[in-house]
């Protein structure tokens, strides 16, 4: 074994151990030798994509290619990912249903009728093509659907322990949910929305729970490449909005008063603190979407950037530092992955705890 | 100077906020602990949400640094 298969054995070895495995080259090509931009494949790896890059092998990028949906003038057009090549930068061209498409930085874009290939402007933009609308099964598409199809088998068969056995001590997958479940009703919906009411928001309050839990595991799944799901704005924005809807809903005589009308303070406090509350009724969904994306985008990156500190540096001296720091980056992560999913809810339940509050005599 | 200089400069000062904040949340709460252990299990959860508060206004800024970077 010469020293060089010997470094490269040692250094797959640590790469494995850690979270994130392969890098994707953007280009198949292995005689053109890139400069390495951490960005880049950082942007890369965080953002939603249409297929699952595996790992490269000799060069060539192994990757499970997604269904590409479009909805174009001409109708419904798909095709296979697979047609692209790898390629991100829009050189390969597809033409399907009458229709020339590009893949560029992720986005499907549509060429115009007489164009030829991708013209682009100063920044980058290309200007001789459109985006159709896009309701392809994309990376966190599909681990979504993964993630809810895992749910309802793990919930479903909780529930059927149940049924089967009333009153006697769970077994099997019950055994592991019960607790969890005594825990979301126990810690966070009694004692933030109240005795009398809490059990209104439980089917809720457990659905966020497990559901953004499950998906910022799976976000920390080597092989699954990172699927970056709640660290996507708009799966936390749905949630917030979903939480914001169901506080609005069941908003009291009183919530409104304290909003429109504080009481207890003199009047111009009252016309003071009017637009204040009125804004702060729209803060609190986005100060949770922001949450929950930011955490888990960060996470991410921070591990990322860990990673390319052994490619900026050229050096496999550098590997045991950045592998050990990025090991402890990740099993801080797993514990965050249970926090963020926690604090999501927890303050869910506040808002609705708020919301339903009666007045003080 | 460029841009993205500025960004990961307001990041820093996004990230000393935090860190200045959780860190009182944090040692409070310890203390607080401390002097009373059968609190223990409140304490904690609600050292959590306020330490979430804090951390969301440090990560609006570091949102803005990613925006901008």
């Amino acid at each position: 074994m010469t020293l060089n298969t010997f470094k490269s054995t040692i250094f797959s070895v640590l790469f494995l151990a850690t979270t994130f495995v392969g890098f994707a080259s953007e280009n198949s090509d292995p005689t053109e030798d890139k400069e390495f931009n951490a960005k880049e494949m950082i942007l890369h790896h965080v953002k939603d994509a249409h297929e699952f890059h595996l790992w490269d092998w000799k060069g060539k990028p192994v990757s499970l290619s997604l269904p590409v949906i479009l909805w174009t003038d001409n109708g419904l057009t798909t095709f296979s990912s697979s047609a692209f090549h790898h390629d991100d930068s829009g050189k390969v061209i597809v033409e399907k249903n009458g229709g020339k498409f590009v893949k560029l930085h992720e986005k499907i874009y549509q060429l115009d009728a007489n164009a030829q290939e991708v013209a682009f402007d100063a920044e980058h933009h290309p200007t001789n093509a459109s985006m159709p609308t896009d309701i392809s099964i994309t990376r966190n598409v599909f681990m979504m659907w993964v993630s809810v199809i895992l749910l309802l088998v793990v919930f479903l068969s909780t529930a059927k322990v149940y049924k089967k056995s009333n009153d006697k001590v769970p077994t099997g997958i019950a055994g592991f949910i019960e607790p969890l479940i005594v825990f979301v009703r126990d810690e966070i919906a009694r004692p933030m929305i109240g005795e009398h009411k809490y059990k209104k928001y439980m089917p809720y309050l457990l659905t966020i729970f497990f559901f953004i839990w499950i998906n910022n595991i799976f976000g920390l799944i080597p092989i699954l490449n990172g699927a970056n799901l709640s660290g996507n704005i708009a799966f936390t924005f749905t949630l917030a909005i979903f939480t914001f809807i169901i506080t609005t809903i069941s908003g009291n005589k009183n919530y409104w008063k304290h909003i429109f009308w504080m009481p207890g303070v003199p009047v111009p406090m009252k016309i003071f603190l009017m637009p204040i509350e009125i804004i702060g009724m729209f803060v609190k969904p986005i100060s949770l979407m922001i949450r929950l994306f930011a955490n888990i985008t960060a996470g991410h990156v921070i591990i990322l950037a860990l990673m390319s500190l052994i490619f900026v540096f050229k050096s496999v001296a550098i590997a045991p530092v950045s592998v050990a720091f990025s090991l402890f980056i990740t099993v801080i992560e797993i514990i965050v992955t249970a926090i963020q999913a926690y604090i999501f809810t927890i303050l869910s339940a506040l808002y609705f705890g708020m919301a339903t509050e009666e007045e003080h005599h | 100077m460029t841009i993205t200089g500025i960004a990961a400069i307001g990041a820093g000062l996004a990230a000393i906020g935090a860190g200045l904040g959780i860190g009182k949340i944090g040692g409070s709460a310890m203390e607080a602990m401390a002097r009373q252990p059968e609190m223990h299990g409140k304490i904690q959860s609600s050292a959590l949400i306020l330490a979430a508060f804090v951390e969301a206004v440090a990560l609006f800024g570091v949102v803005v640094a990613f925006l901008q970077g």
